[in-house]
């Protein structure tokens, strides 16, 4: 069994237009990692290497069974089979 | 272009002066691939600035599963500007990242909070390429009564 992961319309020209993909990992990093192997270049549009550490970009969220990473542990967040991960980008902006 | 009818017109309108100074935004939702906006949701500006909004994330993630339960998709993202013109700002456009929607800005800095004219123009934003569209307000359907 996998994980499934729900990808947003932004970033379906990585999965040939998939709404949702099948990804393995047991945690975030290597489920953004397993994703990668597969759809070449999603990787750099969900994380960004910020002082030499890799994290979320910040106007990428992403969710495991409905609660946001960033509240259980981020990118190092435990992943099990059967978990849904739902990918959403902010929707955000402004006169600044 | 951007058809919208009048109560939803009237309802981004309305939050837009009833939060100035701060940013309001929202969405409207309509039936996917429809391009009709038929459902106004009012979002809280996290970010609770005059300069910047942001969804709460979640209520971002609450949005988009009820939209997707409904079969729904964002059809028109609205915010507003309180001091500048109603154009998207480099933030808008790098942020921007609903390809297909309509996002609605509308500036407040003539009247505020009071009455009175507000610009209200919509755009495209594509890979960072703006492209403002006409706007067209249908009167509103009234539900039959029997």
């Amino acid at each position: 069994m996998a994980i499934e992961v729900r990808i947003p319309t932004i970033l379906r020209t990585y999965t040939d237009g998939a709404k949702a993909v099948e990804a393995t990992g047991a945690s975030l990093t290597a489920l953004i990692d397993d994703l990668e192997g597969n759809h070449p270049g999603i990787k750099d549009r969900l994380v960004e290497t910020k002082d030499g550490s890799v994290d979320l970009r910040r106007f990428v969220n992403v969710y495991i069974n409905d609660e946001d990473v960033r509240f259980i542990g981020g990118l190092q967040a435990e992943l099990a089979d059967g978990d849904q991960v739902v990918v959403l980008p902010a929707v955000a902006g402004g006169a600044r | 272009m951007l058809t919208i009818d009048q109560a939803t017109y009237d309802a981004i309108v309305a939050h837009a002066k009833r939060d100035h100074p701060d940013e309001a935004c929202g969405i409207v939702a309509g039936p996917e691939g429809s391009d009709r906006p038929v459902r106004f949701i009012e979002m809280v500006n996290a970010a609770g600035s005059p300069t910047f909004y942001e969804f709460d994330s979640t209520d971002l993630f609450q949005l988009y599963k009820d939209m997707d339960e409904r079969d729904e998709e964002p059809v028109v993202v609205y915010h507003s500007h309180t001091a500048t013109e109603a154009y998207p700002s480099r933030t808008d456009i790098g942020l921007a990242s609903e390809p297909n929607a309509h996002y609605v800005l509308v500036s407040t800095r003539e009247h505020g909070n009071n009455e009175g004219p507000v610009e209200f123009r919509s755009y495209s934003i594509v890979d960072g390429v703006v492209t403002e569209e006409d706007v067209t307000i249908t009167p509103t359907e009234q539900e039959e009564s029997t």
